[in-house]
């Protein structure tokens, strides 16, 4: 009767959100007087969980799934639910995540509140707390079924922690040749940089950067403060950067801790997405951008005089605090 | 290949967000309703599959007549047919149930969604409609190539793409990317004039699992206001994000 937590790990490591939905796991776990359960794929550090609370980890150390499959791992995450007799299920909103849990909660028939903000304001009734309408409001939800999946929003709930001895059992899901139908072929990223899923700071260019080849300081800028980079939208409609960069309500949710928007209006499309960045900072020529009003911290700039001047500034911060 | 498109009837994006009858329903007075973005994406790539492939494509809409005038414009671009499921879509499982009805009765071989809608952000009823059929399923589905029964579709992931092979029956949660901004289409009178011949079949709902629902809404708290720095003294904005954000 524990509660299940996916802990999601890229080359044998676990991403920061693991962390943080163990620690959320754990929070529910307490509240319903059980404990956290978590499952891993090829994870080489599953006694760290034992620093978010987690008890137990089913440890699934398997080959063919070197490479994400969201319908191998659904399977995997259905059955260990059903060993666990788990009435509660806990999930990051990665991309790679979102992809599996609707496969998950098909096969379970659970009820599923994406985009959780908060430990659970209650328990039975099960309802928690989640934005709605691209960050523009919040809706109390109620989750009806027998199981339930919750989706945790990324940094939201933070790390908390929680040393407990935790026990690692090897866990071999039965797989068919059917959970294997959809095969990755070709994978194309970025490696060695942060990427905006899981960076803690974003740092994004608009329109008003006026050409690709004016990147080089945004990339700097990155670079320095360790961040991802990002764009607006017709940013990458022009080609001028990749679409995978692309931020805001119909490009990549962005909820970091910083968020730096560099010649970018702040169109209500774009705030949309990325609202749930904890601290947002604008660099704008024009007062009346309406980022100034989404933001915590502004400067009325030119931006080809202001960011060279912040990258000198941060690199001597840097450097001080080495 | 049978196409069916999944519209979901969402407020346009610039749309004011405020909540009613003591905060328990969102308000739609004043607000303007469209096709949910990324389901425009995947209806253009059907139009696609139509016109290249030769493929028959139908849309579907969960919910009351009020969807209507937006599954008439997704006609009016052209698809073939419409059907309606006569009912309030408040949870996605249930949604999804109603959909795998309508895709059981119409035997489609391919199902294009979007990757969520816009209003209640709910990422789940494609892949909740894929597992309910058997089908296949790829989410934030950014190009789809079908060869007879052979599907390569490309799915954004963090930090790039991945291509990935498989095959028909398959459900895609599709997104910007899936065509270019510059393919999408508004309807023209005679789109608009043709739509109205079209069949639109109006279906009641089907039992099902009515696995969430939302209690009560609330709007986040008002922002403080921005605190300027001077554009001559930016080593204040590093202080600032350093001492009182905690940021750096
Ligand atoms: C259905 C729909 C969905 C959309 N989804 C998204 C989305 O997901 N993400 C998104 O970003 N947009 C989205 N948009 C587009 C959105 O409405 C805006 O058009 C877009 O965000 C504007 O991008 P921008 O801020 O880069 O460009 P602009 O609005 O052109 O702003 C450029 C800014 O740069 C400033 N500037 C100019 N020169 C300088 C300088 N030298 N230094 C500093 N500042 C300078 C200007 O003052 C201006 O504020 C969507 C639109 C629609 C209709
Ligand atoms: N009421 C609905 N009617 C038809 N399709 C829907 C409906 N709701 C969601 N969908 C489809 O499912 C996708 C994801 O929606 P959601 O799970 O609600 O975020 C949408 O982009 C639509 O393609």
């Amino acid at each position: 009767m524990s509660v299940l937590v996916y802990t999601e790990s890229d080359n044998g490591s676990f991403k920061k959100n693991a962390y943080e939905v163990a620690s959320y796991a754990s929070e529910v776990a307490k509240q319903m007087g059980t404990t956290a359960t978590a499952i891993a794929f090829n994870s080489n550090e599953n006694t760290n969980l034992g620093n978010y609370g987690v008890t137990k980890v089913l440890n699934v150390s398997n080959d063919q799934l070197k490479t994400f499959n969201a319908k191998a791992y659904a399977h995997a995450i259905a059955e260990a639910a059903k060993n666990e007799e788990a009435k509660v299920i806990i999930v990051s909103s990665s991309s790679d995540t979102k992809f599996l849990v609707p496969i998950v909660v098909g096969k379970l028939g659970a009820g599923y509140a994406p985009n959780v903000v908060a430990a659970p304001e209650n328990i039975n009734p099960f309802t928690v707390k989640r934005t709605t309408f691209s960050n523009k409001g919040f809706a109390h939800t109620q989750i009806n079924t027998e199981i339930k999946v919750v989706g945790v929003s990324s940094n939201s709930y933070g790390l908390v922690e929680n040393s407990t001895q935790v026990d690692i059992e090897d866990f071999n899901p039965t797989f068919t040749a059917s959970d294997f139908s959809t095969k990755s072929v070709e994978i194309d990223k970025v490696v060695g940089k942060a990427t905006i899923a899981d960076a803690d700071i974003v740092v994004s260019g608009g329109r008003g950067l006026k050409d690709p080849e004016n990147w080089g300081m945004i990339e700097e800028l990155a670079d320095v403060l360790g961040a991802a980079t990002a764009c607006s939208k017709p940013v990458s409609d022009m080609g001028w950067r990749p679409h995978s960069e692309h931020v805001g309500q119909t490009g990549k949710p962005v909820a970091s801790n910083l968020y730096i928007a560099i010649g970018i209006s702040g169109a209500i499309q774009h705030l949309a997405g990325v609202s749930a960045s904890k601290t947002k900072v604008v660099i704008n020529t024009d007062p009346e951008a309406p980022f100034f009003k989404a933001a915590d911290y502004g400067i009325v700039g030119d931006a080809f005089e202001v960011v060279p001047e912040l990258i000198e500034k941060l690199k001597e911060f840097k450097a001080q605090n080495a | 290949m049978k196409i069916l498109v999944c519209i979901s009837n969402v407020p346009d994006t610039t749309s004011k967000i405020n909540f009613t009858d003591g905060n328990t329903k969102f308000d739609t007075t004043g607000v303007q309703f469209v096709i949910n973005p990324n389901d425009e994406f995947g209806l253009t790539r059907a139009m696609w599959f139509k016109e290249k492939q030769g493929a028959t494509v139908h849309v579907a809409t969960v919910g009351g007549p009020s969807s209507e005038p937006t599954i008439r414009k997704a006609l009016a671009i052209g698809a073939d047919e419409a059907i309606r499921v006569n009912t309030e879509p408040t949870d996605g499982y249930f949604v999804a149930q109603q959909l795998a009805e309508v895709v059981k009765k119409g035997a489609y071989d391919l199902i294009i969604a979007g990757r969520e809608s816009i209003d209640y952000n709910g990422g789940m009823v494609p892949g909740i409609l894929a597992t309910l059929l058997d089908m296949n399923f790829v989410n934030t589905c950014i190009d789809l190539q079908v060869d007879g029964s052979n599907a390569t579709a490309t799915r954004e992931i963090d930090g790039g793409k991945e291509k990935i092979a498989t095959t028909l029956p398959l459900v895609i949660g599709g997104q910007k990317g899936l065509v270019e901004e510059s393919d999408l289409r508004i309807p023209n009178m005679r789109g608009i004039m043709m739509a109205r011949k079209k069949v639109l079949n109006v279906v009641e709902p089907v039992e099902g699992i009515m696995a969430t629902n939302d209690i009560k809404f609330d709007k986040p708290a008002p922002k403080g206001a921005v605190k300027l720095v001077d554009a001559a003294n930016v080593q204040e904005l590093v202080n600032l994000l350093h001492n009182e954000a905690k940021v750096i």
